[in-house]
């Protein structure tokens, strides 16, 4: 009989195929293991970022405090006028964001909540996204949770859908490259790119201060590089899939602590 | 006015080495990029920072179109007596900024 042999055959390529194909089952970070990419900078970077005469994006925070007392629009209000010292207010606010919004029945993220905030109380136009001013405001305010634990988004019910959205897109091959987040950041986060680590992608510390850019820049600005990278079409800014991924990200860094206005090369 | 962050202890012993910081926002432009459309971005840097403890100049520095934008410059100073110190940055299309500080010495 001759029958066995283009059944073996099969069986190889079968074999073959499954031990391929496991390595891009993508893991999630266990808990224990994530960690701020502060944890791999040079101590120059760190010391740089800890010291608060040396941090150059406390020259954000200091605009956006002056800013937060600065009344503007038609209404002439300044944000104090409603939420008094943002000291008292805003701490914690930025563990929280991106939030589910009712009245527009989907999530926004820190910036699209403080311009709506100008659209509607103070009747100012929008700052355009990564302006100095709406980056200054941001860092203000995430400062002011610095030290404090990313809180669990998925705990609001009602982003459960958004946070999805995100997953899916930071699982989805992107671009001419043919990459996911996920091959570099949950799979490879140890190992190293061009001299560089690979980072774990946690959300700590935005808006950050990027030596490269010579500037303070938000998250979004961070995706849109790394899409860039991938040579995929990134998403406009404010993009619905951007505040998605924003979401994901942060329940991805659940728990790590805000370090807001962070440094990083 | 550029908004400037320094550092200087509010108190100190007499004969006391102190570390004195000063961080500036300024974007340092080159003057060797182009736009987008292919025309030369004209040089926007801090060319000089001074400082002066009661009136002694203690720290000058050059800056030059290689430094990175938003520029900080920590020194080492001996805390003689009270008194302030000023710190002064001048540059390119007049651009002057003035900061001081209180130091009490004991």
């Amino acid at each position: 009989m001759k029958a066995p042999r283009p059944l073996r055959a099969k069986t190889i390529v079968m074999v073959t195929l499954a031990v391929v194909a496991s390595p891009i089952a993508a893991g999630e970070i266990p808990a224990d293991q994530r960690r701020s990419s502060y944890d791999v900078m040079s101590h120059e970077t760190q010391a740089m970022q800890d010291d608060d005469a040396s941090n150059p994006g406390m020259l954000w925070v200091l605009d956006g405090e002056a800013l937060w007392h600065l009344k503007t629009g038609t209404a002439d209000k300044a944000c104090t006028d409603c939420h008094g010292e943002a000291s008292a207010s805003m701490k914690g606010i930025a563990t929280r964001y991106p939030a589910f919004d009712a009245e527009r029945g989907r999530a926004l993220d820190l910036t699209q909540r403080i311009n709506l905030c100008r659209n509607e109380h103070q009747n100012a136009t929008s700052l355009p996204y990564e302006s100095k001013e709406l980056l200054a405001l941001t860092a203000y305010v995430a400062r002011l949770s610095r030290g404090l634990p990313i809180a669990d988004p998925a705990a609001d019910e009602r982003l459960g859908a958004s946070i999805e959205a995100g997953r899916q897109t930071f699982n989805r091959r992107q671009g001419q490259l043919n990459l996911t987040c996920a091959q570099c950041h949950d799979d490879n986060w140890n190992k190293q790119l061009a001299g560089n680590p690979v980072t774990q992608g946690q959300v700590t510390g935005y808006p950050l201060y990027r030596l490269e850019w010579q500037g303070i820049g938000s998250l979004q600005r961070r995706m849109r590089n790394c899409m860039i990278g991938m040579r995929a079409e990134p998403f406009e800014y404010g993009a619905p899939e951007l505040v998605d991924l924003e979401l994901f990200m942060k329940w991805r860094s659940r728990g790590l602590r805000i370090e807001t206005p962070a440094v990083r090369p | 006015m550029a908004r400037a962050l320094i550092s200087v202890p509010a108190k100190a012993g007499r004969g006391e080495i102190i570390a004195i910081k000063a961080l500036i926002s300024h974007h340092m432009e080159t003057g060797f990029r182009h736009s987008t459309t292919g025309q030369l971005i004209a040089r926007d840097i801090i060319t000089s920072f001074v400082c002066r403890y009661n009136g002694e100049e203690i720290f000058r520095a050059d800056l030059f179109p290689a430094t990175a934008a938003n520029p900080f410059i920590s020194f080492y100073t001996r805390a003689t007596e009270s008194g302030t110190i000023v710190f002064e940055w001048t540059g390119d299309n007049g651009f002057a900024a003035t900061e001081q500080a209180a130091i009490s010495v004991e």
